[in-house]
């Protein structure tokens, strides 16, 4: 039988005594499926390298042991002098420290003047920058939730408070919180800080001309709607002062009038006549409610624009947001015109800006509340919720639901559906989270879990035991 | 000695099990529904047949031969006349019936599709996206064919009706007819059944139509003997019962040709209790009951919840050497430190091996057995519960065995010592909200039945002493306590990862203590110096009179250099240098400015985070210790109190304050008037009530700040009350304000209080009253006494702030499970980047710029300006 599989490997370009030697223990269809190492375990590598290139077969590429060692970017060059001499001493230290704190530094040696100290301020920056790095391995993600969660429990639930703007209201607080990490799809009270440009920026009138643009006017906000049962029709009386107010002319009441449908449109005077085409009180109504309601200016959703001053410009803050439409508006710093509503922003500006909003949000909440929370706790939050280019939320139907472990996701929430979808589909847990981990009774993969300790037998021995 | 192999488990694999398997798993098959016979026996091929497992000890199981902890139970299985649904997957198979044709079993998709649908399979594979999404597509996609590609069979629509009966074109299928169709799809579609989300190499879609039930082993469902001596048997084995007695029947109506409707409603019943058996819950049907009428607990309910098997045995489990009991405060013990009764000593152990460098230690120590006679002087002396010999044998160490035990000790054995003086120790109150909240102390062994901390370390616990209590756990292996001593210790958490700013530090009496102590320039006696220092345990030389602040400055580490605005102050730093609230430390010399929170609190002391990040925990620790313990001296010297006298102003004050009262409640008139009159400016944005609501509130908020100005005018660094409340040892100026001005306006949900009768808070009152008394403004001290209307006001408010915080512990903790659950696996991995531990990358470099929170400078990586100075002093 070996003598067979010998003859067919040597046929096959393989030298005899390594076609002799294979045969002992493997036959032909035996070597097609084998995998390398098990035969290089049994033959030896140069055997096993000749079998694997004669038959055809792919030598598994041997993977490198990764080792990872931290990258020191070099910090560019600017025009600065006194940050121009810092980088200097970094680079030739080859060492790094973050931009800020280069600016920070020749900041502080600027303002007290001292120059000469400079190399030895930097030198100690390095020192104290090093020092304060984070360990390797630490669980930061567990780190980072309780630094979160843990006010939760010190923050208020009274949803509605004024934030600079006592006009408007907005969800603060613990529920606030909540809608963030919640990534919903829309805030409970959408908001918007309207910056604006040019001649807009500094001239009241100008400003005040911008928010009648952005607020929505309705019929009802400027005009009287009456129902005159006995004439079927409708009186529509224009309020001229509101008018103004609201920059609306004549005309404008007019073409979004004729919008309406199945009527008859009349100029009388002061006074608009609306007559329904099907002379019906039910179709008198439903038209009333229609004209009353019909939009003559403005963006939608945005139920209000109030101007306030703020240094030396004029910001519009609204009630409700349209991040799209207010960006499109001539005159709208679109740099610095911003919203809370993180899914608007993350379709207008991308992924990028919607962790941003996250970071900012979650940081304003929390600040608002007194309670103090580093804001790396907070980037890695808003980085887990947009790791995969989507706003996903805190929990089972997104970062958790999406885990690869069904026993993580078993032990979570909706224990019985993840079970018996994983058993469908054969998923097979590699014990790789916590969770997991913890449930089988294994160390974690964290912090002192991932590493092992080895004793050195041999000098253990050699050490001398002594008192 | 054998040393046993560790076992590590590298993965598990989900799976269902096939007819076959469950029969070959099988220890036995069971028929009867009968448990035990007259004489208590089981019965064979019964639910409790002893192949299945032992429950009882002393048994040996039959199929193993093992005992009751080394079995772990075994199979049986349950033939079914007639298949039922899985109802877990009624969904699944629903999902397939709709996908395939019932004639031919093929997909209802022409060739080239399914072609094409097997690249995208492999691309979503590729991509890790979900394959649900995808089946869920396919499924769509077939919906719209109306006739097979394959077969020409009209394709009827199918229904499922809820829970597991299903409908093809209205005509009802039973499951035999189910899985008929589903066995044609298996063998037709071989490994499309991905496409399906089905796993074909695990799980055939005829196997959720189930012909054999596998029985769940005695073991997971034990039977208890109640005190009467009757059996009282398990859910799960009052369902199986049901199945089996139901399966007979169907068995024998069937055989005996028995007519096609009582089949059918036996076969109905059955699928019920096996519907039930998975499930209890299942909506649309009844839950199967108790005879006491309970719903019974099945295999779904089992695993579900927080009191299911996941959350409340796996992913939290029991553990031994543990203790719980009342905290109080001990000023004299260390931060390190916890204090633990005698009783619960004498309980908890820590294992020792027995080595041939200790054994002759150890014989002392088993002599002495387990209650051993304190020596001369002391309270406790440990001695020894267990030893464990290297068999595993477990002995119990008596005062009467104790010295044979000792005699009869082995290098390899292992003793339980009783915990002493030294020991490491985990303590922890719930809730554990961050990991501060379990810390490792040293053990220190005390009388009385309290556990024992002290004061500066509350803060991190969010502990007090109104009947709090805290859990206790004895470390049990020498990696856990170098690991706990290295990392856990209380001095290692003294900073927050949170702010980076201190979490342990001094509060209450230590805080008033060190600002009597070093406000303004007290002098004191020698004596008096030396009865303070030497609480601090100060060995060095004491002059005839000290003041204040050198008495402080000697427990300064020497090379200390600061200058902040204290928490007194409350303007610019030349308006506090002459208030003494602007502290200067030099070379360890307080110069000038008292010590008060921000010196030394804990969340804000400033010097205790200075200590820490430059001269290490093990110095902060010192500090606090020693500056807790000079706070209590100090205060115990000089003496303080306060008292209901603490806020007596003077009757011009009260004047004054009933003025502003009157003022303000004519200012309110005043609004209501020119709201009812028409001529209130309205607010842009807000009806005119909204408008005159807020005027009112402004006006009510700003009356109790002049009150508390005037309250407070009258009320100097003399009174015991204002001391505590600018050194920040509690309290706040408006606590006082209210307790010697006025309460203020009562507010729910942030609003003026309106609720209650018709037009009207109360009929005290006239309807329609706008007023300020009417609407829960309380001009009333707290020390003057509120009226009956002013107290039902403040009862109001005070019960929607307790609402509140039941309400708002339950919320966030729920978001707070919900964050730790997404970033558990997250870590900082050795090249700055952050990633899960399934390798996933988060952060590319860890908050930009991969710096500990913890050890920032509040957030700072770095501070130029302190390492400027730093540089220029040396």
């Amino acid at each position: 039988m070996s003598k067979i599989t010998a003859n067919a490997l040597i046929k096959r370009g393989i030298s005899k005594k390594v076609a002799e030697k294979v045969a002992e223990y493997y036959t032909l269809s035996e070597l097609s499926k084998i995998g390398y190492k098990k035969l290089e375990k049994k033959v030896g590598t140069k055997s096993a390298e000749e079998i694997f290139k004669k038959l055809g077969r792919k030598i598994p590429v041997k993977k490198k042991s990764k080792k990872i060692t931290r990258k020191i970017p070099k910090a560019k060059e600017s025009g600065n002098k006194t940050k121009d001499e810092i980088i200097k001493i970094i680079n030739e230290k080859k060492e790094y420290l973050p931009e800020t704190i280069i600016n920070e530094i020749a900041e502080s040696i600027e303002k007290n003047g001292a120059k000469d100290k400079i190399k030895k301020v930097v030198e100690k920056a390095i020192k104290d920058y090093n020092a304060h790095l984070m360990e390797p391995l630490e669980a930061c993600g567990i780190v980072a939730a309780q630094s979160i969660g843990e006010p939760g429990t010190q923050m208020t639930m009274r949803t509605f408070h004024y934030a600079g703007v006592a006009e408007i209201n907005v969800t603060l607080g613990l529920p606030r919180l909540i809608e963030i990490v919640d990534a919903r799809k829309e805030p409970s009270t959408p908001m918007m800080t309207v910056y604006l440009e040019g001649a807009y920026r500094i001239n009241r009138d100008l400003a005040k001309k911008m928010a009648n643009q952005i607020e929505i006017t309705k019929m009802i906000n400027i005009a009287d709607v009456t129902v005159d049962i006995g004439n079927m029709k409708i009186i529509v009386t224009p309020n001229k002062k509101a008018m103004k107010r609201k920059d609306i002319e004549m005309n404008d009441v007019m073409n979004s009038l004729k919008k309406v449908s199945k009527a008859e449109i009349n100029e009388a005077g002061e006074k608009i006549e609306v007559i329904p085409k099907d002379k019906r009180y039910t179709e008198l109504r439903r038209l009333n409610d229609e004209i009353k309601n019909i939009k003559i200016k403005g963006i939608d959703e945005i139920k209000r624009a109030i101007i306030r001053k703020e240094e030396d410009e004029y910001v519009i803050y609204t009630e409700g947001s349209n991040f799209e439409k207010v960006l499109q508006i001539e005159g709208v710093d679109k740099t610095r015109t911003t919203t809370n509503d993180i899914h608007a922003i993350y379709t207008v500006l991308g992924i990028e800006a919607a962790r941003n909003a996250i970071i900012k949000e979650a940081h304003d909440t929390l600040q608002e509340q007194g309670l103090n929370v580093d804001i790396r706790h907070i980037m890695l939050v808003a980085d887990i919720m947009t790791a995969d280019g989507t706003v996903r939320p805190v929990g089972r139907q997104g970062v958790t639901g999406e885990k690869t472990s069904v026993i993580a996701r078993a032990a979570f929430e909706i224990t019985v559906d993840h079970l018996l979808k994983a058993s469908r589909r054969g998923e097979i847990d590699g014990l790789e989270g916590v969770a997991e981990n913890v449930i089988v009774g294994q160390p974690i993969r964290l912090g002192t879990g991932s590493v092992e300790l080895a004793v050195d037998i041999k000098k253990l021995k050699s050490l001398k035991v002594g008192k | 000695m054998i040393t046993k192999s560790k076992k590590i488990i590298d993965k598990i694999a989900f799976g269902l099990l096939s007819p076959e398997k469950i029969r070959k798993m099988s220890a036995t098959r069971i028929i009867t529904p009968d448990t035990y016979d007259e004489d208590g026996f089981p019965i064979e091929m019964g639910l409790m047949d002893p192949r299945l497992g032992v429950i009882e000890p002393g048994l040996r199981c039959k199929t193993c031969g093992q005992k009751v902890k080394e079995c772990p139970g075994h199979f049986g299985h349950i033939e079914l006349a007639m298949p039922v649904i899985h109802v877990g997957f009624a969904k699944t198979i629903y999902n397939v019936l709709k996908a395939t044709c019932r004639g031919c079993g093929k997909l209802l998709l022409p060739e080239e599709e399914i072609i094409k649908l097997r690249e995208d399979y492999k691309k979503v594979v590729k991509r890790g996206n979900s394959t649900a999404a995808f089946a869920k597509e396919v499924i769509k996609k077939t919906s719209k064919v109306t006739k097979c590609p394959y077969c020409g069979r009209e394709v009827l629509p199918v229904e499922l009706d809820k829970p597991t009966t299903y409908r093809e074109g209205g005509r009802k299928l039973t499951p035999a007819e189910v899985r008929e169709w589903l066995e044609k799809v298996s063998d037709a579609l071989g490994d499309d059944l991905r496409l399906l989300d089905i796993n074909p190499e695990v799980a055939h879609p005829e196997w959720m139509v189930l012909t054999v039930l596998p029985v769940p082993p005695v073991t997971t469902r034990p039977s208890i003997t109640l005190e009467t001596g009757e059996r009282s048997e398990d859910d799960l084995t009052h369902k199986l019962v049901d199945i089996i007695r139901i399966n007979q029947r169907l068995q024998e109506n069937r055989d005996a040709g028995a007519p096609q409707l009582i089949v059918e409603d036996l076969w109905e019943l059955l699928q019920y209790h096996v519907t039930t058996y998975f499930d209890n819950q299942t909506s649309g049907i009844p839950p199967a009951r108790h005879r006491s009428g309970r719903a019974l607990k099945t295999l779904a309910q089992r695993l579900k919840g927080k009191e299911g098997r996941f959350r409340s045995n796996l992913s939290g489990k029991r553990v031994n050497f543990s203790a719980r009991t009342v905290i109080s405060p001990d000023p004299n013990i260390s931060i390190n430190e916890v204090g633990i009764p005698i009783a619960i000593a004498k309980e908890l152990t820590v294992p020792i091996k027995v080595t041939p460098y200790n054994i002759e230690e150890m014989k002392e120590l088993v002599k002495r057995g387990p209650e051993p006679e304190p020596l001369e002087g002391t309270i406790y002396l440990p001695g020894v519960n267990y030893v464990i010999r290297p068999d595993g044998r477990r002995i119990r160490v008596t005062s009467e065995n104790a010295e044979t035990v000792a005699e009869r000790l082995e290098v390899g054995s292992i003793i339980e010592r009783q915990l002493d003086d030294g020991d490491i120790v985990l303590f922890n109150r719930q809730p554990s909200l961050h990991r501060m909240s379990m810390m490792a102390h040293k053990a220190k062994i005390l009388p009385y039945k309290t556990f024992r901390l002290n004061l500066a370390v509350c803060p991190p616990y969010n502990a007090d002493f109104d009947g709090d209590e805290m859990n206790l756990h004895v470390l049990q292996s020498e990696e856990a306590r170098a690991e706990a001593e290295i990392l856990m210790k209380v001095q290692e958490h003294i900073l927050s990862p949170r702010f980076g700013g201190a979490i342990i530090g001094a509060i209450h009496d230590h805080i008033t203590g060190c600002f009597l102590l070093t406000y303004g320039n007290k002098v004191f006696s020698k004596e008096e110096a030396l009865y303070i220092l030497s609480a601090t345990g100060y060995t060095g030389k004491i002059k005839e009179k000290m003041t204040g602040k050198e008495i402080f400055s000697k427990i300064l580490p020497e090379d200390l250099n600061l200058e902040y605005k204290a928490k007194l102050c409350n303007s610019t730093e030349e308006e506090c240098r002459k208030n003494d609230a602007y502290v200067v430390i030099k070379n360890g010399k307080l110069l000038e400015g008292a010590i008060d929170e921000a010196s030394i609190g804990a969340f804000k002391g400033k010097i205790i985070e200075y200590i820490m990040r430059k001269d290490g925990s093990k110095a902060a620790r010192k500090f606090i210790d020693k500056v807790t313990k000079l706070g209590i001296a100090s205060i115990t010297l000089i003496g303080f109190t306060t008292g209901i006298d603490d806020e007596d102003i003077p009757e011009e004050a009260q004047m004054q304050i009933k003025g502003v009262l009157e003022n303000a409640k004519k200012k309110i008139q005043d609004l209501i008037r020119a709201y009812r009159e028409g001529e209130l400016e309205q607010i842009p944005g807000r009806s005119l009530e909204e408008t005159l609501e807020m005027e009112i509130m402004r006006v009510t908020g700003k009356a109790r700040d002049q009150t508390g100005e005037i309250a407070s005018r009258h009320l100097g660094l003399d009174n015991s009350a204002v001391i505590m409340a600018r050194s920040g040892a509690r309290g706040s100026m408006l606590n006082l304000s209210q307790m010697a001005g006025a309460v203020g306006q009562q507010a729910v949900r942030g609003e003026r209080i309106h609720r209650g009768y018709h037009g009207r808070t109360l009929p005290h009152f006239k309807k329609g009253d706008l007023g300020a008394e009417a609407k829960g403004f309380v001009s009333s001290s707290y020390k003057s006494g509120l009226t009956p209307t002013e107290y039902f006001f403040h009862s109001m408010g005070g019960r929607e702030g307790l609402v509140d915080t039941a309400v708002r512990t339950s919320r966030s903790g729920y978001m707070q499970r919900r964050l730790i659950n997404a970033l558990e696996n997250v870590r900082l991995e050795e090249d700055g980047s952050v990633r899960e531990t399934t390798g996933k990358v988060v952060q590319f470099h860890y908050g930009e710029d991969g710096i500990d929170p913890t050890k920032s400078i509040r957030g700072k990586a770095v501070d130029p300006e302190l390492i400027l100075k730093e540089v220029t002093n040396e």
